[in-house]
């Protein structure tokens, strides 16, 4: 799996988004919109009951996603004609028991035949991925993106660099979903100290990105950055599909 | 090494691991690679014993009830951790951890509680501590459980609602969780049960086994053997079955069985009886016999008792059930109410109604008239008598 590409100074915007919500039926209308608007890489979330990493926005769209009948299983067929849909890359993200229900050779399966480039679980620990799932995801060509945070120790980092395909997901802070960026001195310190480790992987800086100011501060440091917590908050009026191309317009500037 | 106990990559066969996220992993690791050493130094062993001796009140009795062995024809013992200070087993876990906090640095203490049983010991702990106490409770258990809330407050503890799904134990722990996540650094969850991602399941059960390790010095006083030849403890999360079984799972002559709640029936769709119902799945942290939707979606638990009110099991459980070294049955309501009362009438011990579901399954068994028996009587019912109130018509 080759990793996301970007041109010559460009900032690379990813947005995150729950499948299902704010409707069953809204999850490939989003990805097309946000497509056209111009973001240049998708997260999807598949919902969870207990989502351990998300603060309150994210929890409520999960909530609601479930009651409207997500599951893996729907996300699938939903995004069966994705790559004739939609052409920037796409990746999904959830946690762990879904997807070890509905077997995990079974899910990276589906993820290949609807072209999904990769998936992010969070509750899934390095070690369990080496020991038991690593080969059915490079059988499947499916990238793992590996979480990063100020507190991840510099052997840690180097190993999952080395594990990583596409990009590594940067925490700004130690925190669930929907926090504030701040780069204060201790998060500059820790941008810079990742920096001159000279990844093989792209950085993608998320959680509290939320503006331009903060998408802007996020790209000085790293090849892009997602915004999950602040597009998931517009999903929730009622013409969120016509302010789709003023937000990421907003943001790109 | 025990096959029942957790072995180095911290499973119980295949269940258990840490499935945290990264934002967890240093918080967990510092925890993995310290509490073994830490639990070991003779300075701990000295504090942790005194502190169960002294403010405690260990060893708890382990009593030969005569008209229960009466009626059931057999020697009925009850340990007594009813009589522990704050009325249940819960305190012998927050007095460990708080010590080992105490010893990791850490200022800040945050727990779950469910009925509000863990809420409570780890308020009292952390009272005696001088440590700042941040106790997460679902909303719906803050206004059934007003007495135990008061309790924590005045101790000095924060209890902040979990307002997200089902508003009870389950989303209590998820806020925990997150808090956690937000506060790496100075902070120590004590979690109140035999769950969460390794070394937590360990870690619990070895500060719970105290129970059996008295149990069984105890009943070789008494009769001469240190080997009963049935243990019984109920099971929501499981800490006082993992603390009840914890010295006798070698002893394979000695049937241990663990009793879950089966609420209005297993087949009730009302109902907390994890094995009856559940399959392998991964929640808070440890991969476990989980109770959920084909999707891997959580089910929401029922049980009359708040206390074994979780949807799922602590991985060694689940490892005992599954290669059959424990019998995992099931108490409904009913039958564990009527089995509180009995006890109150025969023995004049008003049991939690958690313990009840324990003491319920006698009912169910056939006995020589040499066996002998011990029931983890896990908590005191002063907790209860709302409900006892009610459902009796006191």
């Amino acid at each position: 799996m080759e990793n996301i590409q970007k041109k010559e100074g460009q900032r690379l915007l990813s947005i995150y988004y729950t499948a299902g919500y704010p409707t069953l039926d809204s999850t490939l209308p989003i990805a097309k919109e946000l497509a056209n608007a111009g973001a240049d890489f998708l997260e999807i979330g598949f919902p969870y009951s207990d989502p351990v990493a998300d603060g309150p926005v994210i929890q409520h769209s999960s909530e609601q996603a479930l009651i409207n009948g997500m599951c893996v299983e729907k996300l699938f067929e939903q995004l069966k004609d994705l790559r004739q849909e939609v052409k920037i890359p796409v990746f999904l993200m959830g946690y762990f028991n879904p997807v070890l229900q509905y077997g995990v050779q079974r899910f990276c399966e589906a993820c290949k035949a609807v072209g999904v480039q990769g998936v992010i679980i969070p509750d899934l620990p390095i070690s369990e991925y080496e020991d038991l799932y690593a080969d059915i995801f490079k059988a499947n060509n499916l990238s793992n993106i590996f979480i990063v945070t100020p507190q991840t120790s510099e052997d840690r980092i180097l190993k999952i660099d080395k594990l990583s395909t596409s990009f590594i997901y940067l925490l700004s802070s130690n925190s669930v979903t929907g926090s504030t960026l701040e780069v204060g001195e201790s998060t500059a310190a820790y941008f810079q100290r990742i920096q001159d480790m000279n990844l093989k992987n792209p950085l993608v800086i998320g959680f509290g990105i939320a503006t331009k100011e903060t998408f802007d501060k996020a790209t000085d440091i790293a090849d892009g950055a997602i915004i999950g917590t602040a597009f998931v908050r517009q999903l929730a009026s009622p013409n969120y599909m016509e302010r789709i191309k003023d937000f990421i317009e907003e943001i790109k500037g | 090494m025990s096959k029942y106990q957790v072995n180095e990559k911290g499973y119980y066969g295949n269940f258990g691991g840490a499935y945290i996220p990264e934002m967890l992993y240093p918080n967990v690791e510092e925890l993995r690679q310290q509490y073994l050493s830490i639990i070991e130094e003779p300075e701990f062993q000295a504090a942790y014993n005194q502190l169960l001796r002294d403010y405690v009140g260990r060893p708890s009795p382990l009593y030969l009830a005569p008209r229960l062995s009466e009626r059931y024809g057999a020697n009925i013992f009850l340990k007594r951790e009813d009589l522990n200070h704050t009325g249940a087993h819960k305190i012998n876990n927050t007095i460990g951890q708080i010590l080992l906090a105490e010893r990791l640095g850490k200022k800040r203490i945050i727990a779950e509680t469910g009925a509000g049983q863990h809420g409570v010991a780890t308020a009292t702990v952390c009272a005696l501590k001088g440590l700042e106490c941040i106790v997460y409770m679902g909303a719906i258990d803050i206004e059934r459980q007003a007495p135990n809330v008061a309790r924590m407050k005045m101790m000095g503890a924060k209890v902040v609602a979990a307002t997200s799904g089902s508003q009870t134990l389950k989303d209590a722990t998820n806020e925990a969780l997150r808090d956690w996540i937000n506060n790496p650094l100075d902070t120590h969850y004590i979690i109140g049960s035999v769950v969460g991602p390794h070394p937590y399941p360990d870690m619990v059960a070895r500060f719970q086994s105290i129970i059996s390790e008295e149990t069984k010095r105890q009943l070789l006083e008494k009769t001469g053997t240190d080997s009963p030849d049935y243990v019984l403890a109920c099971v929501g999360g499981g800490s006082n079955a993992a603390g009840m079984f914890y010295h006798f799972l070698d002893d394979e002559q000695v049937a241990l069985i663990a009793i879950e709640a089966a609420g209005h029936g297993v087949d009730s769709g009302e109902t907390a009886a994890t094995t009856a119902l559940g399959k392998e799945g991964v929640l808070h942290g440890s991969r476990s016999i989980l109770m959920q939707t084909a999707d891997g979606q959580v089910v929401e638990p029922y049980s009359i008792s708040a206390g074994l009110d979780y949807p799922g099991i602590g991985p060694q459980h689940a490892w005992l059930f599954k290669s059959g070294r424990g019998k995992y049955v099931s108490i409904t309501d009913d039958e564990a109410m009527q089995a509180g009362l009995r006890l109150t009438q025969l023995e004049g011990i008003i049991p939690a109604i958690e313990s009840a579901h324990a003491l319920a399954y006698l009912e169910k068994m056939t006995f020589k008239k040499s066996d002998n028996v011990v029931v983890c009587l896990s908590g005191r019912g002063d907790k209860d008598l709302d409900n006892y109130m009610k459902y009796f018509d006191l």
